[in-house]
């Protein structure tokens, strides 16, 4: 007994360390840090290092960049993850159907995106999408639409960006839902055909229902994972046109790592984090109330 | 007679989402092999009427390609043996070995997961610097050496293995490095590839916290270097698609040889909570 307690504690040592000293640990100090004024000054000699209480925190909140992004972002989650998540749910269903050939083939293809290096496929879609050679206003000239600029025009380039994350991460859901597809009990579709009942009606009153807990989790996953928009802007419209598509993690890169105003950059990742974590909350009660844990 | 019609618009449906995931990707093949400035005419061609590696080996031999090729495969391959080993011993000793205070710890882990990584990024630049690692790859590697949510599957999985079988060799006065050495771990062969394949991707693809760190062109990784040709070479679509084939062709060809690791791991995760 003894022993194995030692052992314990030997086995999780590394991991740990790691952890404390590269997440947990940094994760405090942020919050210290989101209370000083550190910035370029401070990162030559921390003598000009003063606390600040939360003045970084008024700050943000006065920033209209700030607001800015945060409609951005908001834009971009309450887009996407809808979007998002009707395309895995649609796909799963399909791969699911018994009339469904070829299900190995579909499956690998329409989960490839989101194995594909995220920089690699936003520089792809930056030319898929460009005004005049883009494949993109090619295909629509064939419908008859005239060009149209994508990434160049203020109200477009935030729906091509969540375009671009639908196409890339629902191939990720699509798994989850499937998975989730496969352990529903067959008899009660057995049944329901019995009855008389349409695919549709069955979808609705069997499906849909069974798989809300599933449904919920992800959506919640997914909803996380958008908050955090960054990479996307960062390579496709570099947060432009006219700061159209800068997203508060965007923001709070270029606050911290081009103007090294590392103070204030914490405190936008506690705002940002403590905004995810209310939506969270939100959701998950909401989740709650219909019934599922 | 009426499953026919069906048939044709399931079918089709999944023929069409297959075509829209895959189009990009075939185009930057094709494209990576037209001669520089071939792709940028009207109606866009789709093939390349004179395929070349010219801009393979222009990225190469002027970009410096094969450098941050070699950089990519050094940071992963030793992210992915690093928190293989840390994850493995947590996650088993999460599963299987008693010690005070064993789930309070696990709990608070579990917790922490909710904290964006982000939140942690100002002050890990300012310990990396205080360490003197960044622009280093012990700069990228050092932070992602252990994961919760690495550990979170192994010990999932670890706690399958029968306690009956750990206990037999400790009566057998095997020591628990040995138990862990020669029970466990053959047991847990099929997590400790699920885990590489995703731990070597998600290193690979990783783009933010590089970004920050490697602040030189020396330790670019292929993302990094990526998206700063991005920035320099806008106009040169050609060239732009062949790096893009350099940077997504190992981890596609990685997760189509261990697609079926790769999804267990994936439903491991976040089915089974």
């Amino acid at each position: 007994m003894r022993r194995g307690a030692l052992a314990g504690w030997i086995f999780t040592a590394p991991a740990l360390v790691v952890i404390a000293v590269f997440f947990l640990l940094p994760v405090l100090a942020a919050f210290g840090l989101s209370l000083t004024d550190f910035d370029i000054y401070a990162l030559a000699s921390l003598r000009n290092l003063r606390f600040v209480g939360l003045d970084n925190y008024a700050t943000v909140l006065h920033m209209p960049l700030f607001w800015k992004a945060l409609g951005h972002t908001l834009y971009f989650v309450v887009a996407g993850v809808p979007l998002s998540l009707a395309a895995s749910l649609a796909a799963a269903l399909l791969l699911h159907s018994r009339l469904a050939r070829w299900k190995g083939f579909f499956r690998v293809a329409l989960f490839t995106p989101v194995v594909a290096t995220l920089i690699a496929v936003a520089v792809i879609w930056r030319y898929l999408f460009q005004t005049r050679y883009g494949w993109v206003n090619y295909a629509l000239g064939w419908f008859g639409i005239h060009p149209i600029d994508w990434l160049g025009d203020p109200r477009l380039a935030m729906p091509t960006i969540i375009l671009f994350a639908v196409w890339k991460n629902f191939g990720y859901n699509m798994i989850i839902l499937l998975a989730g597809l496969q352990v529903l009990p067959a008899e009660l579709y057995e049944a329901a055909r019995l009855e008389g009942a349409s695919a549709w009606a069955q979808l609705r009153h069997i499906t849909l229902p069974l798989l809300g807990p599933t449904l919920m989790t992800v959506s919640v996953l997914t909803m996380i994972g958008y908050f955090q928009l960054f990479a996307e802007p960062y390579v496709i419209t570099q947060g432009g046109p006219l700061q159209s598509t800068l997203s508060v993690l965007y923001l709070l890169y270029e606050q911290g790592f081009n103007w090294w105003n590392l103070g204030l950059a914490s405190a936008i990742a506690f705002v940002l984090f403590a905004l995810t974590l209310a939506v969270t909350w939100i959701l998950l009660r909401f989740g709650r109330r219909r019934g599922y844990a | 007679m009426k499953r026919r019609p069906a048939s044709i618009a399931v079918n089709g449906l999944l023929a069409l989402g297959a075509a829209l995931t895959l189009f990009p990707l075939l185009w930057m093949l094709s494209v990576s092999l037209m001669p520089i400035g071939s792709a940028n005419s009207f109606p866009p061609p789709l093939l390349p009427l004179h395929p070349t590696l010219d801009n393979y080996r222009t990225l190469f031999e002027r970009a410096d390609l094969g450098r941050f090729l070699l950089n990519s495969l050094l940071v992963s391959t030793g992210i992915t043996l690093g928190s293989l080993a840390c994850n493995l011993l947590a996650g088993y000793a999460f599963a299987k070995l008693r010690f005070a205070g064993r789930e309070r710890l696990f709990g608070l882990l579990l917790a922490a997961l909710v904290i964006p990584s982000q939140v942690a990024m100002m002050p890990l630049f300012l310990l990396a610097r205080l360490l003197g690692i960044v622009n280093s790859y012990a700069g990228v590697i050092l932070p992602a050496l252990a994961s919760i949510y690495g550990i979170y599957l192994v010990r999932q999985f670890a706690r399958a293995i029968p306690d009956e079988l750990l206990e037999a060799a400790r009566i057998d006065g095997a020591s628990e490095w040995r138990i862990f050495r020669s029970v466990a771990l053959p047991l847990l062969r099929p997590i400790i590839l699920t885990l590489a394949v995703l731990t070597f991707l998600t290193a690979w693809n990783d783009f933010m916290w590089p970004l920050i760190v490697l602040t030189g062109k020396d330790h670019y990784t292929l993302p990094i270097a990526l998206a700063s040709l991005a920035r320099e070479h806008n106009q040169d679509i050609e060239l732009m698609m062949a790096g893009s084939m350099v940077t997504v062709l190992p981890v596609l060809l990685l997760f189509l040889g261990l697609q079926r690791y790769y999804i267990d791991g994936l439903l491991l995760g976040s089915v089974k909570g």
